[in-house]
């Protein structure tokens, strides 16, 4: 039992709007971990804080060994985490591969002599990430898109990009926010495959998700969060009988 | 793919090049030479700026500050202390690159209006310093530079040179001096763009948030592009000031800086082509328009204006879409004439 990501006692504050209060759980390296609860509950602000986006306003987010609750988002994907977003951050001024070669910085990256006077070992670094970045688009099934515009694409191309973007980070983490908003029951299918490859090649993930069909069927533990504070956790099995849960949510 | 990218990046250069070559057969006299190089010089700054301002979507509305601490440091340099001028150029290039890097790190943090009132300032800060340090820059009256100093030769516009047994006059020279920096400039911008330090600077105007997720430091390359951006604007001061031999403390005024954004919005923000073409247009029209000289800035405001109304992309981002879309049209035409 290793615990990759750990919270404890965590809580955002914005203004007079208690976000996240008191919220305390971990994931175990390997699984997937779900968060869920209604509109407003604080779930994109939880992934917000994890992520290096928000500072907590109290408590103590670790990753592996390490606290990082005082680290920016750039210093935790040096570190193995990276996330997508439930409102799509791609970089409309790049092509497709661009925007998941971006996602290849930390490995990839040339000096500015190099990349000044193109010298060859610069070349040679842009052409290998060109070719994991074409790799990774055939594998979250947006390969008719390596000569696009990411302008140009589908909103459900789009949230496969953002999704092979992240992995060019080779994230130990993953953080999905709601990434099958929008998609429609076949690409849902797809994208719970998708998911679940992720997983199986040893990427932690976590996911927040409405879906619940998807939620139910992918995930090893459950945090359901209501009015920013957890309401029950555990295995999907428990949390589909928990009657506080039925109550506030599932029921309702 | 790859290749396809490197040769319509070499094809732009070698096409620049070439007009760059064929231009002087249009030039009836000396003043025509003068008018392309100071078009060349402000161009390569522009290009410059465009990574900034284009690329990075950030902002400068006081660039003509590191055109002007370039010229004098250029000025003061080989003028006061006699330096030649190549090392004066290089050491100006650092002691604006530092400078532009300790005032661009507080003021890259802030955004939008603010930004742009920051970045005002350290122009208007520049301008006022070079007004004032009367023993150095001799203040608002401006001090005289000598002529440029390349591989032993004093380049001056009113010199006669000899180059492989060819006679060239001293504005030809001149002429080629800056078009193969304007030249160079393009060929350095374009190979920053097209590279993990140009996607991580395009992902700062696409997407910081995502930028900083995937592990690109969006504080440095904020930074990086700043002085950059900043020790292109040096280094082209710094030839100015030799190829026009005089300097005041207007080159780094807030009209300029004006001038210069206004160059990259016209040409299309993000294209490097298209900014050239941007600082070919704004330079040229006070030319033509010679009558309207004291509404200069006005007349610039205005095609700021309408540029962003009715461009947002630029000009020549603007012209690319709409002449495929013209010949495609009479293309449809035709083909409906001969089916009716
Ligand atoms: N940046 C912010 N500034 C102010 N309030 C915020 C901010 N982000 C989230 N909130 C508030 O925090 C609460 C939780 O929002 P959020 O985390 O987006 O919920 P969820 O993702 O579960 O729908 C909401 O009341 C929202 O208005
Ligand atoms: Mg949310």
């Amino acid at each position: 039992m290793t615990a990759l990501v750990e919270v404890k006692g965590l809580d955002k504050v914005f203004g007079g709007v208690h976000a996240v209060e008191d919220v305390n759980f971990s994931v175990e390296a390997g699984k997937v971990y779900s968060v869920i609860g209604p509109n407003g509950a604080g779930k994109t602000t939880l992934l917000n804080l994890i992520t290096g986006l928000y500072t907590p306003t109290k408590g103590e987010i670790r990753l592996g060994d390490e606290s990082t609750a005082r680290l920016t988002s750039n210093q935790l994907a040096e570190r193995g985490m990276c996330r997508t977003f439930q409102h799509m951050q791609v970089c409309m001024n790049m092509t497709a591969i661009e925007n998941v070669m971006l996602g290849l910085h930390l490995r990839f990256n040339s000096g500015l002599l190099a990349t000044l006077f193109r010298l060859p070992s610069m070349r040679r670094n842009e052409a290998l990430a060109r070719e994991r970045a074409a790799q990774l688009m055939d594998y979250v099934g947006c390969g008719d898109y390596l000569a696009s515009e990411a302008s140009a694409m589908s909103y459900g191309a789009l949230k496969r990009l953002e999704l092979a973007r992240a992995l060019a980070v080779d994230p130990k983490v993953i953080l999905l926010d709601e990434p099958a908003a929008g998609l429609n029951a076949t690409e849902t299918a797809a994208l719970e495959e998708l998911i679940r490859k992720i997983a199986e090649q040893g990427v932690t993930v976590i996911l927040v998700e409405h879906d619940m069909k998807l939620v139910m069927g992918i995930s090893d533990q459950l945090l359901v969060l209501n009015y920013g504070r957890v309401l029950a956790e555990g295995t999907p099995e428990q949390i589909s009988q928990n009657p506080d849960v039925i109550a506030a949510y599932l029921g309702g | 793919m790859l290749n396809q990218i490197m040769q319509s990046r070499l094809r732009g250069v070698m096409l620049l090049g070439l007009i760059l070559i064929f231009l002087p057969a249009f030039f009836a006299n000396p003043f025509h030479y003068e008018l392309a190089i100071q078009v060349g010089i402000v161009a390569a700054t522009v290009v410059g700026l465009n990574l900034l301002v284009g690329f990075a979507g950030q902002i400068s509305l006081g660039h003509a500050g590191f055109f002007g601490l370039g010229a004098y440091f250029s000025g003061i340099a080989t003028g006061t202390y006699g330096w030649s001028s190549i090392p004066a150029l290089v050491a100006g290039a650092i002691a604006v690159g530092v400078v532009a890097w300790i005032v661009g790190r507080p003021i890259l943090r802030l955004k939008g209006h603010y930004l742009s009132m920051a970045t005002l300032a350290v122009g208007f800060i520049i301008a006022i310093i070079l007004e004032n340090e009367r023993a150095l820059t001799g203040g608002p009256d401006g001090m005289s530079v000598p002529p440029l100093e390349v591989f032993g030769w004093q380049l001056s516009t009113f010199g006669r040179y000899s180059l492989f047994g060819l006679e060239i006059s001293g504005v030809q020279a001149w002429y080629m001096v800056a078009g193969v920096l304007l030249v160079i400039a393009t060929w350095f911008a374009l190979n920053i763009i097209e590279s993990p330090i140009g996607r991580a600077l395009r992902s700062l105007k696409g997407s910081e948030v995502a930028a900083g997720v995937v592990g690109v430091n969006t504080t440095k390359y904020k930074s990086l592009v700043f002085v950059v951006s900043a020790v292109y604007a040096s280094i082209m001061g710094g030839i100015y000031a030799h190829f026009q031999g005089f300097i005041t403390p207007d080159l780094a005024s807030f009209d300029f800086s004006i001038v210069l954004i206004t160059m990259v919005v016209i040409g299309g923000m993000g294209s490097t082509f298209g900014v050239i073409l941007g600082a070919v247009v704004i330079e040229l029209l006070p030319q033509a328009l010679a009558d309207f000289q004291e509404l200069e800035m006005a007349m610039f405001g205005l095609i700021l204006m309408v540029t962003m109304i009715f461009m947002p992309k630029g000009l020549l981002p603007t012209l690319n879409s709409v002449v495929p879309n013209i010949t495609r049209k009479k293309a449809a035409e035709v083909r409906h004439d001969s089916t009716g």
